[in-house]
């Protein structure tokens, strides 16, 4: 009998306000039991409308058959079929706007929780699977992969899976990439990321860490060192500002610059070598995943108030549900159709404050979304010491101006295949947030399976 | 991992050190840096490139002691190993062409303004150098300027070794003497670059400087290194780090390098007292 609660059973968690003064993982993780009880609520419906709203297709109702009859390992196996970072997934996916948006059980009521049951099968195969993976017997090809992201590391995988020798370069000191930087602790423990690294090297996979691929070697010099083929995967690195007055004072930070100081360099540990600005008053300007990452680190660094200022309604913030409902929870701050015009200066040079107007929704942009407009005689400003600018990201110019014949869109994107990811060279392909802006993880790692799938149909088939 | 290959006090605040890191070592160019942590749990910071050696893959670094990260670097010792060292980053300096140029340096600074030197004797251009010290234990690489240099021109603060002045009256010197130079290289101190570019404006002589902002990815990523130029916000890193200095805004570089002054002060005397505890 299916189990036909209306809603999902709910997700253990710190209490807010004890989360907000630490950085460990917020959500717990279903209990096997929980996760038996919520797969029960799964009808196993023939026609998988779920699975359409799966970039990487998932075989969901198939696995969560197998969590309700509580073959946790068996799950595992059919998610790995599919997805190479299930663990991470299951944690940083926007499900209610995949998967779990095509679920019928969301009709009346609360769709399945499939993210929190990939996550429950992840942890449990981490936790208790001991199976060394099996090193694949060299095929004798040589790939090299740029970027240690979600992209590189899923394309990395899979061909390594099938014996091919992998390089996958990375220009930070640590691997991982947004994974490690971007995204904090207490929403993905590094250890989980080290883990699925681990594994690729378990598999033979090299990483070598401070090689800015574009400086110190070019696309060039790697396909002329013997590389039958290489895949960028380096990511949109490059922050945007606003271009208003005030936005190099000190305690401006972009939040590429934030979250890596606390991310990556572990500036919220005691001792840490790294500094964060101490502040009090923080405003975050965007309305993304990376705007609530930034609110909740800085939340947790020790503010005192925190806002988000998003220039459009709530109904538009481009954040995870559940990061946007965890952030006010935190007591994070929403100040909605408000956008910044200027940071002010306190008397040292430092940020004393964000001058912000009032906006109104027009009609919609090219977005499809309603165009967000300055309501007159609306100006006002916050007391804040310190601004992060989280506006989205661009991809780097570095590659492309060291690569003849790499071409990009006008704003930066590789051109690229979108079923192969081969781009205008011979040889080289790209996926991930170096092809398409600043997406998703689970989009990028969609990218880096199908770039190795193409690899390898066009090394082998020659 | 790293490997320190030699280690030369220059002076008791100034050290160079070669590094073994052949991949840096084939692709270094004057006016380019790398960024590199000392340990493992270690921050990371810019240095620019001294010199290179692409045969025996070494590039050489020069720093001084000036906070906890580089006082932890001048423990170590050759045969150490420093955790991570990734370069060739930013630009190189553009050199070729240039007939006649002045090359002034400014403490520390004349590490970086040295391979500049070097590379336009190289090229046959005509190199005058002013190199500026607070007093004579500091003064370094004095003889390796003069090699590549058809004048030279030591200044310190008091007098106690060459002459008593700022490189800034040196240079003013050198050009109402008649000297027209193409262009002015100046690397130092941001204090020195500001008013060796208010004075070479006075003169209409291009002026290049060197700007070593905080950083921390060094591939354009953080934005923390952004400086405006021109009334543009560039990013020292990808767009720099060499900079025509009249349209530099030094006084908001000068500022925007103090944020951490308090942490990085407190940082600094704690590795003082716990190096003075482990002796």
């Amino acid at each position: 009998m299916p189990n036909m609660s209306l809603n999902k059973n709910p997700m253990p968690s710190q209490a807010p306000d004890i989360r907000n003064k630490n950085f460990s993982e917020v959500a717990l993780g279903y209990s096997e039991e929980t996760a038996i009880d919520e797969a029960k609520r799964c009808l196993n419906c023939k026609n998988m409308p779920c699975v359409s709203g799966c970039p990487v297709k998932i075989h969901i109702p198939a696995f969560i058959k197998e969590v309700a009859d509580g073959n946790f390992e068996k799950a595992y196996e059919i998610i790995a079929k599919s997805s190479s970072l299930p663990a991470v997934c299951g944690r940083v996916c926007p499900q209610e706007r995949q998967c779990e948006s095509k679920c019928v059980r969301g009709i009346k009521g609360e769709s399945v929780g499939i993210g929190r049951l990939e996550r429950f099968v992840a942890d449990w195969h981490n936790e208790n699977s001991k199976e060394a993976p099996e090193k694949p017997e060299p095929n004798g090809y040589k790939v090299a992969v740029i970027g240690s992201g979600p992209a590189g590391l899923t394309c990395a995988g899979a061909l390594a899976k099938k014996g091919y020798a992998v390089t996958v370069f990375e220009a930070l000191h640590l691997a991982g990439g947004v994974l490690v930087y971007g995204i904090p602790e207490f929403r993905l423990p590094k250890a989980i990321v080290q883990k699925e690294i681990d594994g690729l090297k378990a598999l033979g996979v090299k990483i070598e860490t401070n090689m800015v691929i574009g400086k110190v070697l070019s696309i060039d010099e790697l396909l002329e060192s013997g590389f039958d083929a290489v895949f960028i995967g380096s990511g949109a690195g490059l922050p945007k500002f606003m271009g208003i007055p005030g936005e190099n004072l000190n305690g401006v930070y972009s939040a590429n610059e934030f979250l890596t100081r606390v991310n990556l360099m572990k500036a919220y540990k005691e001792g840490a070598k790294t500094p964060i600005k101490s502040s009090k008053m923080v405003a975050v300007v965007g309305g993304g995943n990376v705007a609530m990452d930034a609110a909740r680190c800085a939340k947790r660094l020790g503010a005192d108030e925190v806002y988000i200022v998003y220039r459009r309604s709530e109904a538009e913030l481009p954040a995870r549900a559940e990061e946007v409902e965890h952030a006010k929870e935190e007591g994070i701050i929403f100040k909605i159709l408000t956008n910044p015009t200027e940071i002010l200066p306190d008397e040292n040079g430092f940020v004393g404050g964000i001058k912000c107007v009032e906006m109104e929704l027009g009609e919609p942009d090219a977005s499809g979304r309603r165009r967000p407009k300055a309501k007159p005689d609306s100006e006002f400003t916050i007391d804040v010491d310190c601004v992060v600018m989280a506006l989205g990201t661009s991809p780097n110019p570095l590659i492309k101006s060291t690569t003849e014949g790499l071409e990009t869109k006008d704003w930066g994107g590789i051109i690229a295949d979108e079923e192969t990811g081969l781009t205008t060279r011979a040889r080289v392909y790209a996926g991930g947030d170096a092809v398409t802006g600043a997406a998703t993880v689970i989009l990028a790692m969609g990218a880096g399976k199908a770039a190795a799938e193409a690899i390898m149909r066009d090394i082998e088939g020659k | 991992m790293y490997k320190i290959v030699k280690k030369e006090v220059l002076n008791p605040t100034v050290t160079k050190m070669d590094i073994y890191a052949p991949a840096v070592a084939k692709k270094a160019e004057p006016g380019q840096f790398i960024i590199l942590r000392a340990t493992d749990d270690g921050e990371r910071i810019p240095l620019t490139v001294a010199d290179y050696d692409r045969e025996k893959g070494l590039v050489t670094i020069i720093f001084q002691i000036v906070g906890a990260t580089t006082l932890e670097l001048n423990q170590k010792n050759e045969g150490d190993f420093i955790a991570d060292f990734v370069g060739p980053l930013g630009k190189a300096s553009e050199l070729s062409g240039l007939k006649k140029v002045a090359v002034v340096g400014g403490g520390v600074g004349c590490a970086i303004a040295y391979p500049v030197a070097k590379k336009l004797h190289e090229l046959g251009c005509e190199v005058h150098s002013v190199v500026g010290f607070r007093n004579r234990d500091l003064v370094i690489l004095e003889k390796e300027f003069s090699a590549v240099s058809d004048k030279m021109l030591v200044m310190t603060d008091d007098g106690s070794y060459g002459e008593k002045g700022l490189v800034t009256d040196a240079l003013k010197k050198l050009i109402t003497e008649g000297n027209s130079y193409d262009e002015v290289i100046v690397i130092g101190p941001v204090i020195m670059m500001k008013f060796v570019c208010l004075l070479t404006k006075e003169y209409g002589i291009k002026t290049i400087v060197s700007m070593n902002p905080i950083m921390i990815d060094g591939t354009g990523m953080c934005g923390g290194c952004r400086l405006t130029v021109g009334g543009k916000t560039k990013f020292a890193c990808v767009d720099g780090p060499d900079f025509d200095g009249h349209e530099v805004d030094f006084d908001e570089a000068m500022k925007r390098s103090s944020v951490y002054k308090p942490f990085e002060k407190k940082a600094y005397d704690d590795a003082c007292n716990l190096f003075k505890e482990v002796k």
